[in-house]
């Protein structure tokens, strides 16, 4: 209880993200996207052919493919793709020791609380400022493993054998608008390739950060887990805030092989302005296990439909997903398990928080073709709204066909208990404190799955966005 | 198409009926829902409302308005138009012509109840055809169809209810269709006022195993602490193409439960949707589908809550055999100020088959805090277990897939609650079995993956 009440310093960090530095940029590819801003980024980061025409490919599909709105949210239309800018980076490459990253971006982590101290537990530290990667460290002892942990450019120039055969296999070009435009104006962004048989027992870690206004960042992120390997990535995003909306539309495809198990922890907590549009998939091969943790906090629109394909007997997929939507924000999140194989089991748990007039929206699909055997699925979906004006939407797709498959979904949605609030209240806790209570009580157990310190993070950020939220 | 929005004012029967005199308004409403039939575009594929449903098949080229019948299908048909309850009336319709009628009662008449086929109430009840005839809204994705419905509606049961009036025993309507590539447009009107009480059936039925067209649209209308229960049982011919649509609006404190009771048709597209409008109205909407061979129920459904304190609970069971496909779509919309909603839906599918296909999308959309709102899908087959214990004592697989099934549909049955009508239900699932066990359908193809249902699945290597 006094954990609750002696947080006297909490506002210090409400405007964690609130600031910006003057930009300076030595790259910057303009406003607008035609086949030229395309040519200037391969240009300036060098790519091969091969990644010339994988962009000028999609750039094609994206300008014909339409917006998703005959489902989704009509405020997708308020997007101006011709103001956006591209590609900003201050021509620097990734840097190898925390000392050689430029102060004030260095000064902007130190403000977001991604301290130095943290490579101590942290395995290596991807963060990424604007397009491209400004710091990467990776303990000498993984790479010695032969871990490799990059940016996805010099993924892509060092690494070909391995990164070729796999990058957009798993979400190819034409998946939907968005995941063209990624392929067409990718930077940055992570590629991870874990051996043979190697636990990573501490998590990969990276950090994204859009600093310019009306900005679109487009980091993509390939991970390969071999054979047996096991590794968790955990990555957060934030951005100041700007008058004019921004654009984060990220490519994130993870591969795990035979008996491999990948975890990916998302924390993004982007300002109330950026439409975050994330084309996330993993695909699942025999007995390998892929865990999405998912936790969206911020933004205006989130359209987030982290997804495994699982491909291999007795493959496991799972998504745990937290929204919060507070006013002015829409949350529409969920999950896709597309089973592809006998015998293979994926479970979804959502769960939402409607504050003010935020809209939170869970979304999913389950697909159990015909001809499998034995493959099962569990949904549960909670929702809870604390203001009269907030809003909940559930819209599951279950389909199932062949022999000896199960599905099961399920979801409630309720208000925190008018009893709970009193009991607490005469207990001598503000109202607003017991709210804050009773919906960390709400999230606890999927929190719980985080690993500590984003735990710790999350249940203050919770706490953040439930000020002000009653009375 | 052309054929089917041709419009005949007047139609020479058998001398059955004469439909003659119908007033001005309502042919100028047939001739704007003519318009707006030919107006508005077909169901396509990447329409929401018809997300899973195989909108290719929807071709209504072939369909005319039913014909009359001959006297031996006459005879036949009113052999067959037996009900297993004693009714306060029936009325029994072929290819939307009256062939026979049984008034409700002095009794009855004497309180005020209104019981009249629509081919006579509009020259004896124009007032009340013209407030509410096709007035509720259709939201669920039919509006070409509702269109059609009015534009070539001639026929169907307009009930009316006064004040505190209770009907005890239940009425009842037969729609017989006959005749191959006919189509039939029925329509069940229930007006039911303050503090009544009702019981309708219709029965959907076909004279032969053809090709047909049924688009029917049943509106009720549950006054003021009024209560109906009302049941559609459909069991067109199997090669049919239905589309029924039911709106139910329920006032302060009144109850209306309806079942939907599904067994004909190719490809049935069944539309229910409530509008809980009053303080402490309650809504129980059951369904019942038990299918086989390629048929595909498309049922989709909205329990609207517009009003505070109100109720409404749903329950969908689907039975699936051979490759027999269902689709559920469910909406609980919770409205601005529908305080203290209790709302829930449930939709269970039992897959007989390694073939069967069911699609499943509960949803709810909520902006309202103070609610109680829940819904459940599970899609499962019969547990080893169970069909090993049975195969055990030499119960066939069949005949366990039927006891299984008997079991699996009790519980709408029993939610529905009335004994005498039940009997008949069961007696017609036992019977769908029967012939069920002679269906021969070719094994299934290798799966061509569907862009719209599966969104995003190009990425699979």
């Amino acid at each position: 209880m006094s954990e609750v009440a002696d947080k006297p310093d909490l506002n210090l960090d409400v405007d964690s993200g609130n600031f910006s530095y003057p930009e300076d940029y030595a790259y910057d590819a303009g406003r607008g996207l035609t086949a030229d801003t395309i040519n200037y980024i391969c240009d300036v980061k060098n790519d091969p052919q091969w990644i010339r025409e994988f962009r000028l490919r999609a750039l094609e599909i994206f300008q014909k493919k339409p917006n998703p709105t005959h489902w989704a949210s009509k405020d997708l239309e308020n997007i101006d793709f011709d103001k956006i800018r591209y590609y900003l980076a201050k021509g620097q490459q990734a840097k190898r020791s925390w000392e050689e990253v430029p102060d004030d971006v260095k000064k902007t982590f130190e403000r977001l609380g991604i301290p130095e101290k943290e490579r101590k537990f942290l395995a290596g530290v991807e963060a990424q400022f604007d397009s491209e990667a400004a710091y990467s460290n990776i303990k000498k002892a993984f790479a010695d493993e032969g871990v490799i942990f990059v940016g996805s450019t010099e993924g892509l120039h060092k690494y070909p054998e391995i990164f070729r055969p796999w990058f957009g296999k798993v979400i190819p070009i034409g998946d939907n608008k968005y995941s063209a435009l990624n392929s067409a104006v990718f930077s940055g962004g992570s590629f991870i390739y874990v051996p043979k048989g190697v636990k990573l027992k501490h998590p990969l870690q990276a950090y994204f950060r859009i600093n310019a206004e009306q900005f679109g960042q487009f980091e993509r992120t390939l991970i390969i887990a071999d054979e047996g390997a096991e590794m968790t990535y955990m990555e957060g995003c934030t951005a100041p805030k700007f008058e004019t909306a921004t654009l984060h539309s990220a490519v994130v495809e993870l591969v795990a092989l035979k008996g491999a198990k990948i975890q990916y922890i998302t924390v993004q907590n982007w300002s109330a302005n950026v439409f975050n549009l994330v084309t996330k998939r993993g695909l699942a091969m025999e007995d390998a296990e892929i865990k999405w943790i998912d936790c969206n906090i911020g933004s205006r629109l989130t359209m987030k439909y982290p997804g495994v394909i699982l491909k291999g007997r007795r493959a496991r997929g799972e998504v745990v997903s937290i929204a919060l939507a507070n006013n002015g924000q829409h949350q529409d999140t969920g999950a896709k398990m597309i089973h592809a194989a006998d015998e293979t089991t994926s479970n979804i748990i959502a769960k939402s928080i409607s504050i003010g007039h935020g809209r939170s929206s869970y979304r999913g699909l389950v697909h159990i073709p015909k001809h499998l055997k034995g493959c099962k699925n569990n949904t549960e979906c909670d929702a809870l709204l604390i203001n009269p004006e907030s809003r909940t939407d559930t819209y599951p797709a279950i389909s199932v066909r062949g022999d000896g498959n199960s599905v099961q979904h399920e979801a409630s949605v309720s208000k925190v208990s008018a009893e709970q609030i009193f009991y607490m209240q005469q207990r001598g806790l503000t109202e607003a404190q017991a709210m804050s209570l009773s919906v960390n009580g709400f999230v606890n157990d999927l929190v719980n799955q985080f690993p500590i310190e984003y735990s710790v993070e999350l249940k203050r950020l919770i706490d953040l966005e439930m000020e002000g939220s009653v009375g | 198409m052309e054929g089917l929005v041709e419009l005949k004012t007047t139609k020479t029967g058998n001398g059955n009926t004469t439909v003659s005199n119908r007033p001005e308004w309502w042919l100028a409403g047939q001739q704007q829902a003519k318009a707006r039939y030919e107006a508005l575009p077909m169901p396509k594929r990447k329409d929401e409302a018809w997300r899973f449903a195989s909108v290719q098949n929807l071709d209504l080229a072939p369909y005319q308005p039913a014909v009359s019948v001959s006297d031996a299908e006459r005879a036949r048909i009113l052999e067959a138009s037996v009900m297993c309850f004693e009714a306060a009336g029936h009325a029994v319709f072929a290819n939307d012509q009256l062939l026979s009628f049984q008034g409700a009662n002095d009794e009855l008449q004497k309180k005020g109840v209104i019981f009249e086929p629509i081919s006579e109430a509009l020259a004896k009840h124009p007032e009340l055809l013209k407030k509410h005839f096709m007035e509720q809204p259709v939201v669920l994705g039919s509006e070409k169809f509702a269109a059609l419905h009015r534009a070539q509606c001639n026929n169907g049961i307009l009930l009316y209810v006064p004040k505190n009036v209770q009907v005890k025993l239940p009425l009842a309507a037969w729609h017989w269709l006959s005749g191959a590539n006919g189509a039939v447009f029925p329509h069940t009107l229930i007006i039911a006022e303050a503090n009544s009480e009702v019981t309708f059936t219709d029965f959907y039925r076909s004279l032969d195993e053809q090709p047909g067209l049924a688009v029917s649209v049943t509106d009720l209308l549950v006054g003021d602490g009024a209560k109906v229960n009302y049941l559609c049982c459909q069991s067109w011919s199997e090669q049919a193409l239905s589309f029924q649509l039911c709106s139910t609006l329920v006032g302060k404190d009144a109850y209306a439960k309806s079942l939907n009771f599904n067994l004909g048709g190719i490809f049935s597209r069944i539309e229910s949707h409530s509008r809980l409008a009053g303080t402490g109205a309650r809504s129980e909407m059951l369904g019942l589908s038990v299918c086989h061979g390629k048929q595909e129920f498309d049922q989709r459904t909205l329990q609207d809550h517009l009003a505070p304190n109100a109720w409404s609970d749903l329950l969908y069971k689907n039975a699936l055999n051979h490759r027999a496909k269902s689709i559920f779509e469910g909406l609980i919309k919770v409205e601005v100020g529908a305080k203290q909603t209790d709302a829930y839906q449930t939709n269970r599918n039992l897959l007989l088959s390694g073939d069967a296909e069911a699609d499943s999308m509960p949803g709810l959309e909520i902006a309202n805090d103070d609610v109680k709102c829940s819904h459940g899908a599970t899609t499962g087959q019969i547990s080893s277990e169970e069909l090993f214990y049975m195969l055990q004592r030499g119960i066939p697989r069949h005949e366990a897939n039927y006891l299984i099934s008997v079991g699996f549909t009790e519980e709408v049955l029993e939610r529905f609650g009335n004994a005498e009508i039940n009997e008949q239900l069961r007696e017609m699932i036992a019977d769908k079995f029967r012939r069920g066990k002679n269906v021969k359908v070719e094994a299934a193809g290798d799966e061509a993956i569907d862009e719209t249902n599966v969104r995003s699945l190009q990425g699979t290597v």
